[in-house]
Formats: structure tokens, C-alpha cells, sequence
């Protein structure tokens, strides 16, 4: 063998065009946010790495939390939920996750020519039954329509305003060696019932996406005086991008053990034949809350009282070895780093 | 999960680590043929458990790795033609051919989309009458016989706008180049159970005899990783080199007969060109005479289209053959990460210098 050459070709080192991986919540999309976004905008807000903008509106001491999403799923109905649920939770959580109280919404549609009256109406009365289960009102809007063939049937944009009632400051910033990290429930549910109604994968037993609000146990954790550093809902990346973000805008290591982070059966099941890894796949009713390890266990205590955080347990806990990084504890007890993803997860061959 | 869970099973993992202590007497090298198994290997720190003496090198068995960027150069070019729906395996389109990768491509415009399934690429193609489906059909013996058996449907019912862009390799014809190049150190082989499933324990025989290596039939779990490897080194101390199974609930000696019937209708066997490491004689297998109106190559006159070359800036054929570890390449995880991969190695969710990547230890103070 000789006579064969080792070569490979040159690297895509910088992308000219946008590319889906710029999308899938990895690194490459923070480079998108950091090479442009965070380059032109001058915001005066320090926690630019955090799920929504806390502020005082004028002069009294009361804060506001302030966040927007964008909602651009396929199929728009899924088992467990549709983009109008996703729409309205995705924002709610957005602002529980700094602590605050989620009140108003907006709601911008980009409709695209031919789309059934009847799936906006099935998506408006999805959205008004979910805005009212998390306590919040929809309370203003825009609709645009575009050619066909320019939009994938409807996109869904939130904006929301909630209110602070706390004096903590919730952010990665807060994070420290000795928290405790609490993981809320089983990973992996919606971004495999997703992926599954999408591809017309047929799995004997649907997988129901896990999306719900969470801001009710989130107050319940702050009005039962616990010190909460941070909280990160593990939307896209999952936990594995959420624990990165969090470990390297902290400046701490975060070392969480496979064994204590549940995984459903079937979810388990679509991931091991898709080669996809369920740390990495999108949630949209979990999270990861950081306190001082002493009170991880009232954490789990009252977590567990609420269903959609009844799977709650400690997983892990912040370390000041690896700053930056996040290292988890394997079944066989050999420690490997859980590093961000690049792009978005692709399905392998074999 | 049944067959997974007990295959996980950290006792009886620690049990089969201590008996591949006391089986050891003196050092002994391992080749894995399957990137899906060298990441399990990474992935449960299968390496770090060993005892010292045994060293496992990592194999060309990533099927996306070997794929030469002239293919991929010729998959972009059909994805550019407004006729064209391309349709691939969702790890192929990070992988870079010439210049850029299918992922660009399909953001400059082209129609590339992922599926699950040749069947899904067939179904696309009947839907989809007034354009042209074209299937990159890559990957070892696993693969094929769904490829196949596309390309059998859609001859029978006469699909005349689905293609296909082949690209398969085999698997003994690596190994014997492997084993028959200066330096080699392999001395045993875990085969890939996926592989062997279809193709059964025959076309290894003779490998084992002429090279005189133990081949073990192996799985992707961590347990069963470690059974191959007791069986693998209880044969190099014994000094007898035979094929052994240790995937049995999955490979059957004689293999999956209806797989290879099928195989043989629509293949046939052709020098292949593997990426980074060049033609390899007899390796790959290309549409037979009857089924070569579904080559796209022909049907799209691609078989001209010049490539650049791949320049000599990336070592993944040596990491292909065992002979460079990831982890010992000077750009691994510096100029070369999964975001910017200076070669396909990196990026492919099978490739040895990913697996390196994504499943690399943390500092040693942190343990």
C-alpha cells in the first residue's frame, strides 16, 4: 500500500452563505450570534448569554424581564403539542428562566398563501388554551402573508413581558464550584416526537413532546427562599449545549454523572437507531437549575410537586477543575468531556 | 431496552476487564474495523480500562469517511442542476468534497434532502415524476443491499427519473491492504457485526489464513466490544488465527442469503477509489450491465467531470489505517475541529478523529 497517498481536501474554514447548521443551537450558530448579531448591536445589558433581558422600566425598583422567539416547526402538529403551543410556552420559559412572573404577550404570524383558515384557527385556539394554562395574555399582534412557496405554512413569532419579584441575580454570571445542578425531568421527548411525526418514522408507540410551561414551578422554587444562581431551559443543543453555555459564560466546570439523567424508552429506542445522542436533543419542558448544593435536595422536594417537573433530580454539580467545560461520568465510570455541538444532529448511515 | 441494556452492563463489563487482565502475558495490537464501534470504544472509555499491553487501532470502517471528494464533488454537481433532487444519508452533507460540502450546496440553492432510506429516495422519485431523483448510494456491505434493492424496484416498475451515484466499498479487500502494508502492526481484527450480518463469516477466511490474524465478528456495545477483544487476544495467545463470533444474536455464519442474492443481482465487484488512501483493487461495487441505466453518473455524463485533487493537507489516510491516531496529528482539535474539519475523519459522526473529539478526556486534573 505503498504507493497511495494520505491526503484530505482543504477546510471550509469560513462559510460565505448561511447554512442549516447555523441554525441547530451549536457552536457554529455562536458564532452567527457573536461574528454578527452581538458585533453590531450595542445593547447596555451586561447577561447577553441569558435566555431573556432583565431591566428596570423606570424609576421604581421593580424589574422587567423582556425576551422574543421565533417558531419555525415542521410539521406544525406534532404528538404533545403544535407551533402555537411551542410559540406560547417557548416565551414563557424564556422568561421563568429569569426567575420572573411571564405576563403579556405578542404574537407575529408569517402566514404563507393557502394555508387553510381552519389550521390557523386549530393554531389560534392551541395558543389561547396554552397562554391561559401558564397565566399569561396575548395582548397584541401583526400578520403578514407570503407567496406560496415562500414559507413553510405559518411561522409563529412571541414576544413576552413577565415581572421580577425576586432580588436575585439569576444568570450563568451567578453560577459558582459547589452549586448543585438539578436536572427537571427526562431528556429527549420533543425533538424525537418531532423528528419522528416529521420523517414519518414509525415508532410502535408515538413519543409525546414534553413542551409546558414552567414558570409555576420556577416561582415555587423562588417563593420558597431558595438561593436559585441560574436556570436554563434545554430548548435546542439540549442539555449538552445548555450545560456548555452555562459552563463557559460562568467560568466554571460543570461534571454531571450518565446515571442520574433519564432517558424514556422509546425516546432511547428512535435515538439509538437514528445514531442521534439524547444529551443533544431538543426539550422544550425541562431545565437545569443551579443552587448551592445544600439546598438541592428542598429543590427536588418541591420540583417533585409539580408534574411537569415530577422527574426532577440532582445531576451533577459545578467543579472549579475544567473551567468552561462540561465533563460527564459515563456508565463505566470513565470521565469524557460533553462538548457543544457543532451544528445540528444528523442521522448517520449505518 | 432489551439487547441494549444488558450489553451496558457495568459489572459484567468489569467482570470481562478483569479476565482480559488475567489473559494478557505480553503487548498485542488491535485493529476495530467499524467507526461506529471505535466511538463506542471512546465514548465508554473502553481504552483507559485496558490494561497497558493491549492497544486498539482504529479501522477505515466509516463509510462517509472513505467516500473520495471526487463523489461528493459529483453529488454537488447534480444537486446544482434544477432538475435534480438530491437525496442522501443526513451524515454525508457535512463532508467536504473539493471545495465545499453538500450542506453548501444546498444553501447556494441546490435541492438536497435527507432521508432514512432508499426506499424513501424510490417513493420521492414516483411522487416527484417531472424531476430527477438521484441517490448517493455510499457505504460498505451494510448499506448495500437497501440500495439494491432501490435499484431492483425501480428497474421492475420502471422509475425511469431515479438514479443512483454509487459509491460502496467492501470490507476484506481493506483489510488485506491494510495487513499488506510496510509496517503494518495490526495483529487481530475486530470485524463489524453490521457488515458481517449480511456478507456471514465466509469472506474472511481467507484473510485470516494468509495473514494468519484472528478475526472476531464483533458488535457496538461496550460489553460486547470487550468479549471480541477476550476472544480476539485468548486466540494471539494461543498463537491460532481463526474467524470467531461474538455478535451471534445478530450474525448467522452464512449471512443473510436473501441480502446477497439481491446484492449479486444488481452489483457486481469494481476497484474502488477509498478517500485518502486511493484504488484499492476488487473493493467496491458498481451497478451490474442491466441495472447500469441507473447509473447517474452515466445518465448525467458526470463520468468526465474533473475534480481538483484533494491537496496533502490533512493525515485522516493514515488515521484510515490505523497508522496515525487521531489524537498524535498536530492539527487534531487545533486548526482541525468538527466546526472546521481539514478532512472527513472529523466531521463524520463515524469517523475516528470525531470520535477523538467528541469523546476526548478531561484534563487530568479533573479527575
Amino acid at each position: 500500500m505503498s504507493d497511495f497517498s494520505a491526503s484530505c481536501p482543504a477546510p471550509i474554514a469560513r462559510h460565505e452563505r448561511v447554512t442549516l447548521a447555523h441554525g441547530g443551537g451549536g457552536r457554529l450558530m455562536h458564532e452567527l450570534l457573536s461574528g454578527v448579531f452581538l458585533a453590531a448591536f450595542e445593547s447596555p445589558l451586561a447577561d447577553r448569554d441569558h435566555d431573556a433581558a432583565v431591566f428596570a422600566l423606570g424609576r421604581g425598583p421593580g424589574r422587567v424581564a423582556f425576551t422574543t422567539d421565533s417558531y419555525v416547526v415542521r410539521p406544525l402538529f406534532f404528538p404533545g403539542g403544535d407551533i402555537g403551543t411551542l410559540a406560547v410556552n417557548g416565551t414563557v420559559n424564556d422568561l421563568a428562566m429569569a426567575g420572573a412572573r411571564p405576563r403579556f404577550l405578542s404574537a407575529g404570524f408569517i402566514v404563507e398563501e393557502g394555508l387553510e383558515i381552519a389550521t390557523l384557527e386549530r393554531i389560534a385556539r392551541s395558543m389561547q388554551e396554552a397562554a391561559a394554562a401558564a397565566g399569561v395574555a396575548i395582548v397584541t399582534g401583526d400578520t403578514k402573508v407570503v407567496e406560496r412557496g415562500r414559507g413553510d405554512g405559518v411561522y409563529v413569532n412571541t414576544a413576552g413581558v413577565g415581572t421580577v419579584e425576586h432580588n436575585l441575580r439569576i444568570a450563568p454570571a451567578s453560577v459558582r464550584p459547589g452549586d448543585a445542578v438539578v436536572v427537571s425531568g427526562d431528556l429527549g421527548r420533543h425533538g424525537m416526537a418531532v423528528m419522528a411525526a416529521r420523517e414519518g418514522l414509525g415508532f410502535e408507540s408515538a413519543i409525546h413532546s414534553d413542551c409546558a410551561p414552567l414558570a409555576e414551578p420556577v416561582l415555587a422554587l423562588l417563593e420558597a427562599g431558595l438561593e436559585v444562581h441560574c436556570l436554563r431551559d434545554l430548548t435546542r443543543g439540549g442539555l449538552a449545549s445548555a450545560l456548555n453555555e452555562i459552563a463557559k459564560a460562568s467560568g466554571s466546570g460543570i461534571a454531571i454523572q450518565q446515571q442520574a439523567l433519564k432517558v424514556d424508552g422509546g425516546v432511547r429506542a428512535a435515538c439509538e437507531m437514528l445514531g442521534l445522542d439524547p444529551f443533544y436533543v431538543a426539550n422544550e419542558g425541562r431545565f437545569a437549575l443551579f443552587l448551592p448544593e445544600s439546598q438541592a435536595g428542598r429543590a427536588v422536594e418541591v420540583l417533585s410537586r409539580f408534574q411537569v417537573t415530577a422527574g426532577a433530580a440532582v445531576a451533577g454539580r459545578v467543579v472549579p477543575t475544567d473551567p468552561g467545560r462540561v465533563v460527564v461520568f459515563g456508565l463505566l465510570g470513565v470521565a469524557r468531556l460533553l462538548p457543544m455541538q457543532s451544528g445540528e444532529q444528523l442521522p448517520r448511515i449505518c | 431496552m432489551k439487547y441494549l441494556d444488558e450489553y451496558r452492563d457495568p459489572a459484567a463489563a468489569r467482570r470481562t476487564l478483569a479476565a482480559i487482565r488475567a489473559l494478557v502475558t505480553r503487548p498485542w495490537t488491535v485493529m476495530e474495523v467499524c467507526g461506529g464501534q471505535t466511538h463506542a470504544i471512546l465514548k465508554y472509555g473502553l481504552d483507559q480500562l485496558l490494561p497497558s499491553e493491549v492497544t486498539l487501532l482504529h479501522g477505515p470502517g466509516c463509510p462517509v469517511c472513505v467516500t473520495p471528494a471526487a463523489k461528493i464533488d459529483r453529488a454537488i454537481a447534480l444537486a446544482s442542476r434544477p432538475e435534480v433532487i438530491l437525496c442522501s444519508f443526513g451524515d454525508m452533507l457535512r463532508v467536504p468534497g473539493s471545495a465545499i460540502d453538500l450542506l453548501s450546496a444546498k444553501a447556494a440553492g441546490g435541492d438536497v434532502r435527507v432521508v432514512y432510506s432508499p426506499l424513501d429516495a424510490l417513493d420521492l422519485a414516483r411522487r416527484e415524476r417531472g424531476r430527477e431523483v438521484v441517490f448517493f448510494a455510499v457505504g460498505f456491505e451494510t448499506t448495500a443491499p437497501g440500495n439494491a434493492m432501490a435499484a431492483y424496484l425501480a428497474r421492475r416498475d420502471g422509475v425511469a427519473n431515479f438514479s443512483l451515484l454509487v459509491s460502496h466499498v467492501l470490507v476484506p479487500p481493506a483489510l488485506e491492504a491494510i495487513l499488506s502494508s510496510d509496517g503494518c502492526r495490526v495483529r487481530g481484527f475486530l470485524a463489524a457485526g453490521h457488515v458481517c450480518a449480511v456478507t456471514g463469516a465466509a469472506g474472511y477466511l481467507p484473510v485470516a489464513r494468509r495473514y494468519r490474524v484472528p478475526i472476531v465478528i464483533t458488535g457496538f456495545e461496550p460489553l460486547d466490544l470487550l468479549m471480541g477483544l477476550h476472544m480476539c487476544l485468548s486466540q494471539l495467545e494461543q498463537g491460532r488465527a481463526e474467524v470467531e463470533n461474538q455478535y451471534a444474536r445478530v450474525v448467522r455464519e452464512e449471512g443473510n442469503p436473501a441480502a446477497q442474492a439481491l446484492l449479486h443481482e444488481v452489483f457486481e465487484v469494481v476497484d474502488r477509489e477509498w478517500r485518502g488512501i486511493g484504488v484499492i483493487p476488487s473493493s467496491g461495487l458498481g451497478l451490474r450491465r442491466p441495472y447500469e441505466e441507473l447509473d447517474a453518473e452515466r445518465r448525467f455524463g458526470l463520468e468526465e467531470l474533473a475534480s481538483p485533487g484533494e491537496p496533502a493537507s490533512c493525515q485522516s489516510g493514515l488515521v484510515l489505517q490505523g497508522r496515525l491516531k487521531p489524537s498524535e496529528c498536530g492539527a487534531f482539535g487545533k486548526e482541525c475541529t468538527p466546526d472546521h474539519p481539514l478532512g472527513a475523519t472529523m466531521v463524520s459522526s463515524e469517523g475516528a478523529c470525531a470520535a477523538y473529539y467528541l469523546h476526548r478526556p478531561p484534563s487530568p486534573d479533573a479527575r
